[in-house]
Parts: C-alpha cells; sequence; structure tokens
C-alpha cells in the first residue's frame, strides 16, 4: 500500500526526514512512534500527498504522489493532528461538504455522512456546530470526516492526544472495527500504549530516523528484558546514582533516574533476591513486565526534545 | 528516479486539470455555511448597506447643496453621477470582503484549506470557488443596487442591465487580487492597511467628483489604481455614454482577474503545500 525507499524531507536547512525506507501491507495498522520533532509528521504529509518529497521515491496505492497526488488522495482519509473541522458547518454539513471534494453525488453524501454519524455516535449533535463539541467529540468527527470516501488507507496523525480515558478507548474500539473491516490504518503517536492497542508493526523514529522496526512484542524482546524491577530508595534523590553501581550486573542493564532505579531483568524476582542479598532496603519494591514505552524511552533518550 | 527528479524540479504537488465538480464543491461549502446558521447571513447582509447609505446621504444630500454637473457634455443631477460609483464600490467591497477577511481566516485560523487540500481538489480549485463565491456575493450586491437606483430613477431599465455584466467583471477582479493579498496578509493588523487602501480608493476614484478636478499629478496617480477604472466603466455603461475608453477598462479589470487569480493559486500552493 505504501512504500518508502530513502525518503528525505528538507524545510530549508532543517532536515525533517533524514532518508526512511517504510512499507505498510494492506489491512495493517502501521504506527510511527516518536518524540516531537522526529519527523512523523512530515513523513505522514508526504504519504497523504500535500507536501512533496525533497528526494528519495515513495509510492502510494503503486502510484507516485508527485503526478497521480489528485487520484491517491481520493483514496486516502486522513485526520489531522490538529482539528481542522470547518467552524462555520453543522456538523452533518461538515460530512456531506467534505463528500463533495471527492466528487460524490448530494444523496450519497448525506447517506454515508447519516451513517458514519451513527459509526462515530453523533447521531444526536448531527445539527450542531462545531464549537461546542467536546474535544473526543470533535476527534470523532474528524475521522469520521476522514472515512467518507470509503478509503484504503487511513491516516491518523496522534489520533487521541489531549483525549480523556473515556473518549480514547472509545476511539479505540472504532479504529479496531475499522481495521477488522479491513482497512489500513498508518498512525503516529507517542503514547506506547495506543501504540501496543493498535498497531501490528511499528517504527520507532528519532531525529528524522528510523532506529527500530518491529512488532511492539518483538521491539520489547530486542530492546528490553521481559520484566523490569522499579526500586525506590529513602535517601535516592541523592545517592541513586551510588545505589545504581552497587546493583551493577544484577539483570542486563540498569537505569538510575532521579526518582528511582530501575533494573531490567528477565527474571524481576530473581532480580530482587539478588538486591536484598546485596544487603540494600529500597523503600519500595515494584516487579513490571517491560512495556513498549521502556523500548521507546532506551531509543530516544530521556531528554526533552522541545 | 522520476519522482525524485520531478519533485525536485517543481518542489510541488503538480496538478491535474481543474475539476468544475471540485470547483462546485468549494463553492458549496459556503453555501453550507448559510445553511448552517445565522451568523454568516448577517456578515452578507450588513455589507450591502453601507454604499447605499453613502449614495443617499452624499448624493441625495449633499447633491441637494450641489445641484446639477456636466461632465463629458452631459448634465445630470448629482445623485446619478455618484449611484454608478457606489454601484462599482459595492462589488468591490462584497467581493474583497469575501476574498480578504473570510479567505483569510479559513486560510490562518480555521485551517479550512488544508482539510480541503487532503482531498483531490488543488489550490487552483479553491481560489477559483472562492473567486466565483465572491462574484456572486458582489454581483448579488450590485443586481439589488441597480433596483434601488431604478427605483429612485437615477438609471434606466437599459442603463441597469447593460452595467451589470460590468460590476460582474468588477467583483472578479477585486475578488480576485483579494484572494492575491490575503495570501500575503501576516495578521490581523495588516487588514487597518488594506481598509485604509480601500477607504482612499473609495474617496477618491472619481466616485463624488470628476477626477479632472484634481492637479494633474493626482489625476494620473488615480488612473493608474483600479477602482477609478471599475467606476468610469460602470458610469459610462449606466449612463449610456459608449466610447472607446471602456474597452481600456474592461481590459484593466481583466488583466487584475488573470494576475490575481494566478498570483493567488501559487501563494496558497506554497502556503499549504509545503
Amino acid at each position: 500500500m505504501i512504500f518508502a525507499r530513502d525518503l528525505v524531507k528538507r524545510f530549508g536547512d532543517f532536515t525533517a526526514v533524514k532518508g526512511i525506507d517504510v512499507e505498510v501491507a494492506p489491512g495493517e495498522a502501521f504506527g510511527f512512534l516518536g518524540p516531537n520533532g522526529a519527523g512523523k509528521s512530515s513523513t505522514m504529509r508526504m504519504i497523504s500527498c500535500v507536501s512533496a518529497p525533497t528526494s528519495g521515491e515513495l509510492r502510494i496505492l503503486g502510484m507516485d504522489p508527485v503526478r497521480d497526488g489528485t487520484k491517491i488522495r481520493a483514496r486516502l482519509g486522513v485526520c489531522p493532528q490538529l482539528d481542522n473541522l470547518d467552524p462555520d458547518l453543522s456538523v452533518r454539513e461538515n460530512l456531506t461538504t467534505y463528500a463533495r471534494y471527492f466528487g460524490l453525488s448530494r444523496a450519497e453524501g448525506r447517506r454515508r455522512a447519516d451513517e458514519l454519524l451513527e459509526f462515530v455516535q453523533l447521531s444526536d449533535r448531527a445539527g450542531s456546530m462545531v464549537e461546542p463539541l467536546s474535544g473526543g467529540m470533535k476527534r470523532r468527527l474528524t475521522i469520521a470526516r476522514a472515512m467518507i470516501n470509503e478509503p484504503d488507507i487511513v491516516l491518523l496523525d496522534e489520533p487521541t492526544t489531549g483525549l480523556d480515558p473515556q473518549a480514547r478507548h472509545l476511539l479505540w474500539e472504532r479504529l479496531f472495527r475499522l481495521k477488522q473491516r479491513g482497512t489500513t490504518l498508518v498512525l503516529t503517536t507517542h503514547y506506547m500504549d495506543e501504540a501496543e492497542q493498535l498497531c501490528d508493526r511499528l517504527v520507532v523514529m528519532d531525529g528524522g530516523k528510523i532506529v527500530a522496526e518491529g512488532s511492539p512484542r518483538s521491539l520489547i524482546e530486542t530492546y528490553s528484558t521481559a520484566e523490569v524491577v522499579e526500586l525506590r530508595f529513602p535517601d535516592g534523590l541523592d545517592f541513586n546514582a551510588d545505589y545504581a553501581a552497587k546493583l551493577g550486573g544484577i539483570g542486563e542493564r540498569v537505569d538510575p533516574l532521579p526518582d528511582r532505579v530501575l533494573l531490567y531483568a528477565d527474571d524481576g524476582d530473581a532480580a530482587v533476591a539478588e538486591v536484598q542479598r546485596r544487603g540494600l532496603v529500597p523503600s519500595s519494591v515494584l516487579v513490571r513486565r517491560s512495556t513498549l514505552e521502556d523500548v521507546f524511552l532506551h531509543l530516544t533518550g530521556r531528554t526533552l526534545v522541545d | 528516479m522520476l519522482t525524485t527528479l520531478a519533485a525536485r524540479r517543481s518542489g510541488r504537488i503538480t496538478r491535474a486539470g481543474i475539476s468544475p465538480a471540485r470547483v462546485g464543491a468549494v463553492i458549496g461549502r459556503n453555501v453550507g455555511a448559510l445553511r448552517s446558521g445565522p451568523s454568516y447571513w448577517v456578515v452578507l447582509v450588513s455589507g450591502f448597506f453601507e454604499p447605499l447609505l453613502y449614495l443617499l446621504s452624499i448624493g441625495v444630500g449633499v447633491g441637494a447643496l450641489v445641484g446639477d454637473l456636466t461632465v463629458g457634455g452631459r448634465t445630470m443631477s448629482y445623485a446619478a453621477f455618484v449611484a454608478p460609483a457606489m454601484l462599482a464600490v459595492s462589488a468591490m467591497s462584497g467581493a474583497l470582503a469575501e476574498t480578504t477577511f473570510n479567505v483569510f481566516f479559513k486560510i490562518k485560523y480555521a485551517k479550512t484549506y488544508e482539510a480541503v487540500l487532503a482531498t483531490p481538489v488543488r489550490p487552483m480549485e479553491i481560489a477559483f470557488g472562492e473567486l466565483a463565491w465572491a462574484t456572486v456575493r458582489g454581483s448579488l450586491y450590485t443586481g439589488i443596487f441597480l433596483g434601488v437606483m431604478v427605483a429612485l430613477g437615477l438609471a434606466s431599465v437599459g442603463g441597469a442591465l447593460a452595467a451589470f455584466p460590468a460590476t460582474v467583471l468588477v467583483s472578479l477582479a477585486f475578488g480576485a487580487v483579494g484572494l492575491a493579498i490575503s495570501t500575503l496578509m501576516r495578521g490581523w493588523q495588516d487588514f487597518d492597511l488594506l481598509t485604509t487602501g480601500q477607504f482612499a480608493l473609495f474617496l477618491f476614484s472619481g466616485t463624488f467628483s470628476p477626477v479632472h478636478n484634481y492637479p494633474a499629478w493626482m489625476e494620473v496617480l488615480i488612473q493608474v489604481t483600479p477602482l477609478y477604472h471599475a467606476v468610469e466603466l460602470v458610469r459610462g455603461l449606466c449612463l449610456g455614454t459608449y466610447e472607446l475608453g471602456l474597452v481600456g477598462h474592461a481590459a484593466y479589470l481583466i488583466a487584475m482577474v488573470t494576475a490575481g487569480l494566478w498570483f493567488a493559486a501559487r501563494r496558497m500552493e506554497r502556503l499549504l503545500c509545503r
């Protein structure tokens, strides 16, 4: 569905995307993970054919976005990071107007609008203007709008950023249904739980490059251990680095943070036993399974990017 | 690596031909805004009254003090002199309001066009659609305004019918230039500049007195600016003084349409398809 080879996007002196290779298969849910400024949105804009690649090869649905942009866009659904719903139009008119941009007849536009409002549970707000809607409702409407042309690929740029847990779960459930229908999903996110929920396969981007690729499970296996032990010490704020030194050799990796020390080990309980054997007395111990977040932080570092 | 070459050469997505259906959809969006609620109606209706109020206060009111006027060998009431100018002004302000305030808001704040460009619609189609809509708005104003002029005895029915197509051209010309201007706007403060410029045109373009009343240098300056040509064309047709000069005025306005559209579509592509 999507094929990119050595894809580069430059804005003046700034290179947002520094040569990435991506392949997305039909029906797949594919994720771009990365901190802010990693080049995710620039990549999405190139895939959605509104921004031309600076160099490299890009094929969407087997076509060239520079030459066949109009044809490709006709088969894409785009849900941008910031809602750009039309504030002058009612909820339903937002959908019917959008349908016209794709060349659908008025009757067909109305039919699909009503169907999609049902799908995203907004039927009772059909006549409302956009402004009074909550963030979650706006996002659902944006997703409904992205589906008005029954797209082959739906592109979602940080679909649940800023939403409350209820809204996120409803959205995930709707996206999961879309996927079950065979729609290819491509999304960016910096929420690890979202990536684990939705993505079959993902790439981690950092500084315009892809630093890792695989399924959520395989990424955890490759870049982290099965379990993580979180240790807090009473005087840890000042001495976590010293504790980390004393913990050396337990598990595969020791990561001292300002407030706690992380021990990466395949057997968490054995690691805890070893800590106690060395006579260290943490004030709290938590053994948990490794998550994508551990992979993410390991790969992209802990420093704030912006 | 055709893609690479093409991307480097043009730096933007090439456009297939203009699709009338997609231009229609861009116009349809504005009709949808009218259907969705009262706010856009308020904007639309309020824009009509300004030139009408000027016609009544200055044309008719001040006109009573001024008396008759002789221009180009023809004598007419002052109101009959001012009315065609106000007609041209209402076309200008209707089209400009649409393509500057509304289009700028859609580019900068509502991000309306970003959503539109994620569909098969191209920047050129947006430019065409918005211009067509602005022209509909301007022509709606002038249509009603001509009705008022005929009712007040300030224009003959024949004159009104002849002038109407000219007012459509005036709307097109100012609408296209307005589109180009709104792609250059940095923020609302720039609208103060635009408003001032528009008001200067409104006062001096042969609207309230014939341009040859001004010093020669000013007359020349005025003849370079756009509203002068719009006023002269519309007035000539209203009063039935057909002369070759009218063709020149029309040509000036057509040039505005072409240059404005070309520039606006290019800028929109650069602003929105980065």
